[in-house]
């Protein structure tokens, strides 16, 4: 995974509360054995309406979603991060994130910053004012600025640790197998199997 | 102090309690695996040169692509064969076990876990799927993954987690005949919000949750996910043992009396306390119905569609304004009044055989309306063949509806079962997004009772409006 420090990109406000996976990739676009290819599946739906803000110029070169609340609900498919991703896109702005889309945001290196919801607004009207204002996303100082507007975000510090340092989990588990070995020895022998019955 | 019972399973798996900023180290004593969230995790595993550490807690299953006819014919999609096709490999290259199409155990992975005896009391149960919620019917600790995280349990077994916090959502009193499962968890939702349960794992507890069958527990805890939660949890009990007794992978002998002695003490002690308490009352509960395009936007049947003008929120008055447009409906028009073209019987939330036997007795004698089409979608072959033992494919069939092979199906449409732009469909499924049957399609959630009455009059209903 990239570590990720501060970016700087177009803003794009997208004025609607929960923005549910099914709406972020649709499932007819899930069937890919791949990560990547998933950007023509982002806002599928959406996107075919003209006015939809990423048909836009010059929103449609965006890299920073500001979004409204319960952002990522529903299915807890990781195409959505990989379709965001895809398109360019690094961070997601909202003021409530749905937690498995959370989770896989930050295995995905896309940053998931949390702003209170009336920050979220004036972020859309200076979006919104100024088509193609940039706006500068910094991990280590937790802060979102765009021309004069400048607001906190908050994230939990590991995930905020690992983006930063762009640590991949697995390999960080992996380190404590001798912990995984004992805790195994400990299971009770009455747990299921998945093995066909009586071959255990 | 005392502990709810999620923190008690929660404790019983951990392998190593983080400091400070750093999580969990949480043991996964069941991964279910299904076909759409898992090439990416094989590949990365091959990418690393890692294998799958425990296949015997690993089970997989063919589920979200898999057409409903014609199951002994390859699949005509090419992406979804090359999907389906995908998983049979990486199963058999890594040891796990598959219930492939045509397979007697092969169906909704929610639905053929519990139904093998594999999902246990006080187990922890992961699966890339969000509905994984399903399984804490039985005091299990269950939630939906990403495919990262389906990689790191294939590669460790665990998964690093913060703790959940905990929600009592206590039920009590008596359910009135024609309330169901379905109806008290879109009452939940509706209460509680899409967000409501975010970071929460739910306790359902009181009278009218005891009461439950286990089929019904496993449709209100799967849809938890609805209301934001990580997951949904009811105590075990009688019931849950007397279902799991003589399953396939269910303990037997003295495992099992040892294993009923330790699922007696997995419940919430008197003097734990939740994060948050929310109460209803199982008496006033109604047959509900979603108008919207979120789970969160429903309301009893007797209702009408709601005028967003009166809603104060700013936020949710325009979310009701789009979803309003979107499904097609004028404010204040009654909901008994809404016109369907399609109904859908099946998913993990509601395609189980009690389910069946529920819409099955309200159509025996009875015709499905001129110009809706009914699909039933059992959610496993093992439910499908119950049904059938039990003629209850007749019923269906003489009633004009569809009797179909198992799978996920029209809840989410990746297979041929989908809405058209602009159809409208009374669907036993659990979510009412906007395209989410099919692009253009339009979502009324619904309790199979009311899917089956709505299917009779052609407009949105429950039993008693056939009477």
């Amino acid at each position: 995974m990239e570590p990720f420090t501060s970016h700087t990109g177009v803003g794009v406000p997208l004025r609607r509360s929960n923005v549910d996976t099914d709406q972020i990739i649709p499932a007819v676009y899930l069937k890919r054995v791949s990560r990547t290819g998933f950007a023509d599946g982002l806002f599928a739906a959406w996107r075919s309406e003209p006015e939809f803000v990423l048909n836009l110029e010059p929103y449609r070169a965006g890299s920073v979603l500001v979004a409204g609340p319960d952002f990522g609900t529903g299915s807890s498919r990781e195409h959505a991060v990989w379709a965001l991703a895809d398109y360019g896109f690094r961070v997601v702005v909202s003021s409530r994130f749905a937690d498995i889309f959370r989770g896989n945001a930050g295995k995905q290196g896309l940053l998931a910053a949390q702003c209170e919801q009336s920050d979220v607004e004036q972020l859309w009207k200076v979006l919104e004012n100024e088509p193609g204002t940039e706006v500068t996303v910094d991990l280590r100082e937790k802060t979102v600025r765009a021309k004069d507007f400048t607001a906190g975000f908050s994230i939990d510090d590991y995930t905020r640790w690992r983006l930063l340092e762009g640590l991949d989990d697995i390999a960080l588990t992996l380190r404590r197998a001798a912990d995984i070995d004992e805790f195994e020895k400990g299971r009770p022998s009455w747990l299921p199997s998945t093995q066909p019955a009586g071959t255990r | 102090m005392g502990r709810t019972l999620a923190e008690k399973v929660w404790d019983a798996h951990v392998v190593r309690r983080g400091s400070g900023d750093e999580p969990d180290l949480l043991y996964i004593d069941l991964h279910l695996v299904h076909e759409v969230t898992s090439p990416q995790a094989f590949d990365g595993l091959r990418l690393a040169g890692r294998g799958v550490r425990r296949p015997d807690l690993t089970l997989a299953t063919e589920d979200h692509n898999v057409p409903t006819v014609g199951i002994d014919l390859p699949i005509a999609d090419p992406v979804s064969r090359t999907q389906v096709e995908t998983l049979r490999r990486n199963c058999a290259e890594f040891g796990v076990r598959l219930h492939p199409m045509g397979d007697a155990e092969q169906g909704i992975v929610h639905v053929v876990g519990p139904q093998l005896g594999l999902t246990q009391p006080g187990t922890t149960v992961v699966c890339g799927d969000s509905h994984t919620s399903t399984h804490g019917a039985f005091g299990a600790l269950a939630f939906g993954i990403g495919t990262s995280e389906v990689e790191h349990v294939l590669a460790t077994q665990t998964l690093p987690l913060r703790p959940f916090r905990t929600m009592a959502i206590t039920v009590d009193g008596e359910l009135r005949p024609g309330v169901t499962a379905k109806d008290v968890v879109l009452a939940v939702i509706a209460r509680i919000g899409t967000g409501g349960g975010q970071g929460h794992v739910l306790e359902y507890r009181g009278s009218a949750i005891r009461a439950l069958s286990m089929e019904a527990r496993m449709t209100i805890c799967n849809m938890s996910i609805e209301a934001g939660a990580r997951a949904g949890m009811i105590a075990p009990d009688e019931t849950t043992f007397a279902y799991l007794k003589g399953r396939p992978h269910a303990p037997s002998g003295a495992e099992w009396d040892a294993a009923v002695e330790y699922w007696r003490t997995l419940h919430t002690d008197g003097d734990a306390t939740f994060d948050r308490e929310v109460r209803l009352d199982a008496n006033t509960l109604a047959p509900f119905v979603t108008w919207g395009t979120n789970p969160g936007q429903g309301l009893p049947l007797s209702e009408r569609v709601p005028d967003p003008e009166a809603i104060a929120d700013e936020v949710e008055r325009v979310a009701a304004e789009k979803a309003l447009a979107y499904m097609g409906l004028r404010p204040g028009t009654p909901l008994r009044e809404v016109i369907v073209d399609t109904v859908f019987l099946g998913s993990c939330t509601n395609g189980r055989i009690e389910d069946l036997r529920a819409a099955a007795e309200v159509l025996r004698g009875r015709k499905v309306a001129e110009g809706v089409r009914m699909l039933v979608v059992p959610g496993s072959m093992r439910v499908r063949a119950q049904a059938e033992a039990e003629g209850l494919h007749e019923v269906f069939l003489a009633a004009g509806a569809e009797w179909r092979a198992a799978g996920c199906s029209m809840c989410l449409g990746m297979n041929p079962d989908q809405l058209g732009p602009g159809e409208r469909s009374a669907s036993t499924s659990n979510r009412n997004f906007e395209g989410r049957q099919g692009k253009g399609g339009r979502t009324h959630l619904v309790s199979p009772l009311v899917a089956a009455a709505t299917a009779v009059r052609g407009a949105l209903s429950d039993p008693t409006d056939l009477d």
